[in-house]
């Protein structure tokens, strides 16, 4: 089937199998690794982006479902070079160690604070419940999302929803290298 | 002013927040265009002796390049136990199962693909013909024998670890209050955010390519050569970014081998990830171990004697798990001084998963029982847990402290740890606010759980040669440093850790500093990251390279100064070198990498263990009419001398203590009666999230160890020793009014409520309720 949609800001067209998940859509057919896959049944939230705005685990979406819609992975989030309010919080906060849940931790982040600028810490944990993390104890996650919103409603020009932000990486030039 | 001691934020962030890690899965490489793809068809029955595997349909498939089962592998060795000689030699196994299955999960046949779903569906066509054999999943039917997993072993023990025959009868002559207690420390699933996985090339040279997440390169590659049958030097491993690992991911797997071996036989490159459910019955588990504790001693608070027996269940291959007691034994009396102890242990297989290290490896089990044993001991004879505690630790000390098993303590002072928690955490107002909650008969208890610690970090091989790791540190010419490391990181932050060691002495900025690991080519000595080792030995051996390079570029300077070497002064401020007394002649540290490789690659060795310790207090509410537990409050001093980078010790801290946690109230993996596997997805698996834990309040105390220059100690796996008995003392605290003395991790609501019931029923008299069998 052929699928028509928006990632990342550019427009795509591509023939895929009728049972191609969203999550092996993005990357294998589009290149964009950041999220990943940890489990099988829609529990860990390791997959997460956004589609038109909205957090959903890529994993229980088929591609065709995408159809004329826009996702935003972790690879578009980032603009000019500039880590987003999300991302730079959870680098200051300490919110990642091994970095696998990271990028859908980030936008299931990104997801609640469009739903709920100003969340409390009970709010947070909820609405991170369907994100894992091994690493971190959740503890400077929390932080960082907390830390994320308190910036946000300081500097309100910075709170947009990365919806048509242009994609950081293009797709063709993702890291190849082998880390170490 | 210093850089070591300060919060500086990880240099590898950005990469990981905004492109994401590079794990193995995620590897573009040339060495991999084409790769075909791996998949493993696994046994859905415990134990059963297999019949015949038939392939043939599944051939047939679309997209199937190949499929192979144990006949086809006979190339490859018989993969022996862990310590021969010490395990049981008889208990080997197969890459893949020939003969019998021991265990849902165990691989029997591959399926290689063009494309991964055609793999999810090929699977499905192959036929195993199974001839079931009852499972041994209980730990006293295991050791029975009635039912063999090894025929020729002639038994289920796959190790002693002393003679229980030999145990003291006498040991509590003289106690005034004797109490015993049997207790599980369950089965756990390390369960890595990112699964296992390979790759594998072949050179036209012969030689294996192999990207494995892993926790070593060079332990990996020694792994995978003797699985494969190859001197290591025809074994490359690369690692990729690994996404977790917790003890899970040293060495080598049947698997990974299964993976190099398909791309040999095939000629071109394949790959592996394996799914969740592959992940929680084929990676190894972490603890499973029964202890029966017994504790004596004077009413006025002093134990006198203690006795620790272990049974292990090994699973059905004795791998690391079967080991795990030898380091429980060896820190059975915790940092008590108890005049008389003793412990023995055996391993037993088990048709179940193997067990392997998982985040403190045998430490934890051991702190569980020892905590667990003051608790029950100070409930006994009506006393505050706490004025147990303070009343039975070892005094301060600053000379090794040897134990009666062996262990050398470097550096103690453990009633000041326990008294800072006490007063962190104000552990009379919740006292109080525990004794008016019961006056009033508030359904919701309140619970208060201690526990006190010191484990083992930085252990060496466990023979006689020193703790040692090397490092190189070059600087050049453009201003930059590069770091090679014989550690591993998967999410400790050693980029930015050593780049702080190596700009302390280079005067190089953190973000000039490049670290690599994880090559065997480039790397070829190393011994990973794993049990808390990291900091102590690979964080020395990068200052102690950054030093001796200081010293190799004075000898340059001062042919290019025309001054005395011991005129230079190394202005760290600056990077550079000038003669004393003459400013003007200076010249700075990169110029001196311009016409010839300054580079330094040294060894730094330990002369023994460290010994963290630290006193942790968690804080628990039990609706004692459902049995549900929610923790309020966890409260950790954990010292592990000298806090190089807070914001990367803390990160240790937390996740360590939420997995503890987990353990203490949540996670278990369980078999029914027949051997399978009730929680093999995240569905089941009672996986730890964010809701059901508080933030954690870390107080901070740091003495150093003599036995490196840094004084650090190992932090890594702090968390997971010294919180669970914490939180699984706390339940039981929030209960004891009503007579309860015990309950069995995990405290989940049902085991909660049958210990309240069954404290009510037996009046008051000391109940306690858990699993009869791990």
């Amino acid at each position: 089937m052929r699928a028509e949609l928006t990632v990342n800001g550019q427009h795509r067209s591509d023939e895929v199998e009728p049972r191609l998940l969203l999550v092996h859509y993005l990357r294998e057919v589009c290149g964009l690794r950041a999220a990943n896959v940890g489990c099988d049944t829609t529990s860990c939230g390791a997959c997460t982006v956004l589609l038109n705005g909205t957090s959903v685990k890529s994993c229980t979406v088929l591609t065709v479902q995408a159809a004329g819609q826009q996702v935003t992975t972790a690879e578009g989030l980032a603009a000019d070079g500039e880590l987003h309010p999300v991302q730079a919080a959870f680098r200051q906060e300490h919110g990642l160690q091994c970095g696998f849940c990271t990028p859908g931790m980030v936008m299931a982040a990104v997801g609640l604070l469009s739903e709920n600028p100003d969340p409390t810490e009970t709010e947070v944990r909820e609405g991170l419940e369907g994100n894992f993390c091994r690493c971190t104890g959740y503890h400077n996650i929390v932080r960082a999302v907390l830390a994320a919103a308190a910036a946000a409603s300081a500097a309100p020009t910075e709170t947009a929803v990365p919806v048509d932000t242009e994609p950081a990486a293009p797709v063709d030039t993702l890291p190849a290298e082998v880390a170490g | 002013m210093s850089i070591l001691g300060t919060r500086v934020l990880r240099t590898e962030d950005p990469r990981f927040l905004t492109s994401g890690g590079v794990y193995t899965d995620d590897v573009v490489d040339e060495r991999l265009a084409g790769a075909c793809q791996v998949f493993f068809v696994r046994s859905p029955i415990a134990h059963a002796r297999i019949r015949a595997v038939d392939v043939t349909a599944a051939l047939s498939a679309p997209g199937v390049v190949a499929a192979f089962t144990a006949a086809d592998l006979d190339d490859l060795p018989a993969i022996p136990p862990m310590m021969p000689g010490l395990m049981n030699d008889h208990m080997t196994r197969g890459v893949l199962a020939s003969g019998k299955v021991r265990h849902v999960g165990e691989p029997v046949a591959v399926v290689v693909t063009e494309q991964a779903y055609q793999g999810e569906d090929a699977m499905e066509l192959v036929e195993v013909d199974y001839d079931p054999l009852p499972a041994v999943v209980d730990l006293a039917a295991a050791a029975s024998d009635e039912v063999l997993l090894f025929e020729e072993a002639g038994t289920n023990i796959a190790a002693n670890f002393g003679d229980a025959s030999t145990l003291d009868d006498h040991l509590f002559d003289g106690c005034e209050v004797v109490t015993a207690r049997r207790i599980v420390n369950q089965r756990v699933a390390p369960a890595p955010m990112e699964t296992r996985a390979a790759a594998a090339a072949w050179g036209e040279d012969g030689r294996l390519t192999a990207w494995i997440p892993n926790q070593g390169a060079q332990g990996t590659r020694s792994g995978l050569a003797l699985l494969l049958g190859l001197p290591e030097e025809q074994v490359r491993i690369i690692t990729p970014d690994v996404g977790g690992a917790f003890g899970a991911k040293f060495g080598a797997d049947p698997e990974h081998a299964v993976v190099a071996w398909v791309a040999r036989r095939l000629g071109r490159p394949a790959r592996w990830s394996e799914t969740r459910y592959e992940n929680l019955i084929a990676m190894t588990h972490g603890r499973a171990q029964q202890q029966t504790v017994t504790i004596g001693g004077r009413r006025d608070g002093t134990v006198l004697a203690y006795r620790l027996e272990i049974v292990q269940d090994a699973g059905s291959y004795p791998r690391i798990g079967a080991m795990l007691p030898y380091l429980t034994i060896m820190m059975t009396p915790g940092p008590y001084a108890i005049g008389q102890a003793e412990a023995v242990a055996r391993s037993v297989v088990t048709t179940t998963t193997p067990v392997g290290a998982y985040r403190g490896a045998g430490r934890p089990e051991a702190t569980a029982a020892v905590e667990r044993a003051i608790d029950l001991f100070a409930a006994e004879i009506g006393m505050d847990p706490a004025d147990v505690r303070r009343r039975n630790l070892l005094p301060p000390f600053t000379e090794p402290h040897r134990t009666a098993f062996g262990a050398l303590y470097d550096t103690g002072d453990y009633a000041t740890a326990l008294d800072k928690v006490l007063a962190a955490a104000g552990y009379q107002d919740l006292r109080r606010e525990q004794a008016e909650r019961r006056a009033r008969g508030d359904v919701i208890a309140l619970g208060i759980g201690l526990s006190s610690y010191v484990e083992i970090t930085g252990m060496g091989d466990g023979g006689p040669q020193a703790p040692e790791e090397n490092a190189t540190v070059e600087v050049h010419p453009d201003g930059t440093a590069t770091i090679l490391t014989g550690t591993s990181p998967h999410g400790q932050g050693h980029a930015t850790a050593w780049a702080m060691l190596a700009s302390e002495e280079l005067g190089i900025p953190v973000d000039k500093i490049t670290l690599k690991w994880g090559d065997t080519d480039l790397v070829p000595q190393g011994g990973g990251t794993g049990g808390s080792r990291s900091l102590q030995h690979g964080g020395s051996a990068v200052r102690q390279a950054a030093q001796e390079l200081i010293e190799v570029a004075r000898q340059r300077a001062a042919a290019e100064l025309e001054a005395s070497p011991a005129d230079l002064r190394f202005d760290v401020e600056r990077s550079t070198f000038a003669v004393a007394g003459d400013p003007d002649a200076s010249v700075p540290l990169t110029r001196l990498a311009e016409e010839e490789r300054l580079l330094v690659r040294t060894v730094f060795s330990a002369p023994g263990a460290t010994f963290p310790f630290g006193s942790h207090l968690a804080v628990v509410e039990v609706d004692t009419e459902t049995g549900k537990v929610v923790l309020r409050r966890v409260v950790t001093v954990d010292d592990a001398g000298f806090v190089l980078n807070p914001l990367l010790a803390e990160g240790q801290r937390h996740g360590g203590i939420a997995q503890g946690a987990a353990q203490a109230f949540l996670e278990e993996v369980v078999y029914d009666g027949d051997g399978n596997p009730l929680t093999a997805s995240f569905a089941d698996y009672p996986f730890l999230s964010a809701t059901e834990v508080p933030s954690f309040e870390l107080a901070d105390m740091q003495t150093l160890t003599s036995y490196n220059p840094l004084g650090v100690k190992g932090i890594g796996e702090a968390g997971t020793i010294g919180a669970t008995p914490a939180v699984q003392n706390a339940v039981v605290d929030a209960l004891a009014h009503l007579g309860v003395r015990h309950i069995d991790m995990p405290a989940s609501p049902q085991r909660v409520w049958q210990a309240i019931q069954a404290a009510a029923g037996s009046g008051a008299g000391g109940s306690s309720t858990g699993s009869e069998n791990a």
